[in-house]
């Protein structure tokens, strides 16, 4: 029987190399084949006017009623700049042992704080929070190890430090239907 | 984590609950929710939770009378309010009620992390200390209070009843005994124990020198008396206040002291200000306290405010099973102490030791015990090591004729009725070493 896939879903504007590049790395973590699909949200619903960002609640919902039941887990890849209520940003998140997650590359480029752009580094730190993301899907929680994906990750600089891959004691805890 | 931290989350706004519980549940911690203070404090009468982070303004009862309430139920709680609308004034407000700390939302994901991590700080700092404080009792508990005897047993028991209490205790029992002892196990076993046990020993000091102890003394209140100085009852406040040597205060003393035993106030010396002082008393003689009251040398009101308990101590030779188990104690405290190897007691001086009436008590064998170490072999203690040798053990000998008598008939059985060796043992002539042999009837045993 084939194994479900982990779907990708673009609702930003990303170059293909950019998505096939992140669905190698999930490949490789996960195991599970991964599928990439294009699609379009009207993003002006989910957006705050007082914040200037969009409602990362609201998009995780919308993200996690998206039709496609082939699909063991869903992450939606965005290029806007993320909000919780209580938290002033966010890069992404997911529900704890759930279906969906949501990453967004807004705020993971260096010319947002003043730096040359990298998409080397700009792609790496992508690559990361997707894994991160999907790993709480899989019912992982933060881990203390310093280079372990599923670090706590607040700014960039601590995203930097840590590896596309999971510690010893993640793998081991990583629940994979 | 190595334990699950609890938060409780209260905050009228459904949406700031759920993107808090995410988050708190991705970094590991066991999360509820309360939509309102009265559902929070609700459950908080029902469950324990380390850290609760609150909203200010709520509809009904605000963040800032809900932390009132929580401090009330749960003095340690740690509790973090948040509001939209940050004021100083809010700021400072929740701060005194004792608000662990204070955030505006909407926070940034660092600062939600530093808050958190320095509460479950302050938590594992906190149960850290708890734990201290049970090390610290524990040993107070069983530091030198050594004895398995009936006699010993039914002290302790004495200890355990009166220690909860805010009685005054007299400790009664000869020079020795331990007497400070059983007033350091009721205090440690008291709800003073993290409260100073001051000790006076009022024998020691004349009575202008207790007086200036005791009460303390203004600067210049006489002579020498360069600074302001606290006396012990100021120092003993919350705790205990132990006595010793009660029964050698003098008459104008004893007034004093029922004067500040009755009133718990008093004036330094020189002074003219009243202070205050919540301690508890614990005194100890090893003299008749009620035949000195009999006897008009001690005030009969000080003694019955002292002997609202009264232990007595017994002395060593009546608890003599207790010896072997003091000589094994005093063996490893004093090999510990000069870092040498334990070592062991030949059985035929713990026997010797178990014959020996000891005048001095425990003080006595501690010494014994500790001279033995000093000047022994390094692996066992023999009786040659004990000061027993020249001790005559007979408990026959009341009068200085028993005494010469049994003397003389050691040094004639060491030099085995040599009448000559004996003589000049004993430095007197022969004739006179005949004399007394006739004198007290003695002869060479079989």
């Amino acid at each position: 029987m084939d194994q479900q896939p982990i779907t990708l879903l673009s609702l930003g504007f990303f170059e293909n190399h950019f998505l096939q590049d992140i669905g190698a790395v999930v490949n490789h973590e996960f195991f599970f084949p991964v599928n990439i699909k294009e699609a379009h949200l009207d993003l002006i619903e989910f957006y705050d006017a007082a914040r200037k960002q969009y409602n990362g609640n609201r998009l995780l919902k919308e993200v996690d009623a998206f039709d496609s039941p082939e699909s063991l887990r869903i992450i939606g890849l965005f290029s806007v700049d993320l909000f919780v209520p209580i938290l002033t940003y966010i890069f992404g998140q997911a529900y704890m042992g759930g279906r969906s997650g949501i990453v967004s590359v807004y705020r993971l480029s260096n010319e947002r704080y003043g730096m040359k752009p990298d998409n080397a580094i700009l792609l790496d730190r992508f690559k990361k929070e997707v894994v991160h993301e999907l790993g709480h899907t899989f019912g992982l929680l933060h881990c203390h190890a310093p280079t372990c994906v599923m670090r706590s990750s607040t700014y960039v600089e601590d995203i930097d430090q840590k590896d596309h891959s999971f510690c010893a004691e993640c793998r081991a805890n990583l629940k994979l239907d | 984590m190595a334990k699950k931290i609890s938060i409780l989350v209260v905050d009228d706004e459904e949406s700031v609950r759920d993107s808090l519980n995410n988050w708190f549940t991705e970094d590991g911690f066991r999360v509820e929710c309360a939509e309102n203070a009265k559902v929070a404090l609700a459950l908080l009468e029902s469950d324990n939770f380390n850290i609760i982070l609150a909203d200010i303004k709520m509809p009904g009862m605000d963040g800032l009378e809900m932390l009132r309430r929580i401090k009330a139920l749960k003095k340690d709680s740690i509790v973090i309010v948040m509001t939209a609308f940050a004021t100083v004034n809010t700021a400072v407000m929740a701060l005194k009620e004792g608000a662990f700390d204070y955030v505006t939302k909407p926070f940034d994901p660092d600062d939600l992390s530093h808050l958190i991590r320095n509460a479950t700080k302050q938590i594992s700092l906190s149960e850290e200390n708890e734990i201290l404080k049970t090390k610290v009792v524990s040993l107070e508990n069983v530091e030198d209070l050594i004895g398995n005897s009936t006699a010993m047993k039914k002290v302790l028991k004495e200890v355990e009843g009166v220690a909860p209490t805010n009685s005054s205790v007299i400790i009664t029992g000869e020079s020795g005994t331990g007497k400070e002892l059983i007033a350091r196990a009721i205090h440690a076993n008291s709800p003073r124990k993290f409260y100073p046990l001051v000790s006076v020993h009022c024998g020691a000091l004349t009575e202008s020198i207790l007086e200036s102890e005791l009460f303390g003394h203004e600067k210049g209140a006489f002579t020498g008396a360069m600074f302001n100085r606290k006396g012990r009852f100021e120092m003993a406040d919350s705790g205990t206040i132990f006595l010793d040597e009660i029964a050698t205060i003098s008459t104008k003393m004893q007034i004093e002291l029922l004067r500040v035993l009755e009133t718990k106030s008093f004036m330094r010396v020189g002074g003219n200000k009243e202070i205050t002082s919540d301690f508890r008393v614990i005194c100890a003689t090893n003299r008749d306290l009620k035949g000195m009251v009999e006897k008009g040398m001690f005030r009969e009101d000080l003694y019955y405010r002292l002997n609202v308990v009264n232990i007595h101590v017994p002395p060593l030779r009546e608890r003599i099973e207790d010896i072997p188990l003091l000589v094994d104690y005093f063996i490893c405290k004093y090999c510990t102490s000069m870092n040498r190897s334990l070592i062991t007691i030949d059985p035929t001086a713990l026997q010797r030791m178990a014959e020996y009436p000891f005048p001095g008590n425990i003080r006595e064998l501690e010494n014994m015990i500790e001279r033995a170490i000093v000047v022994g072999n390094g692996k066992k203690i023999t009786l040659k090591d004990l000061p027993f040798t020249k001790e005559i053990v007979d408990n026959s000998i009341e009068s200085l004729d028993d005494f010469e008598k049994a003397f003389i008939l050691q040094i004639l059985n060491k030099y085995s009725w040599n009448i000559s060796r004996t003589a000049k043992a004993l430095k007197v002539d022969r004739v006179t070493l005949y004399n007394k042999i006739k004198k007290y009837n003695l002869k060479p045993s079989e």
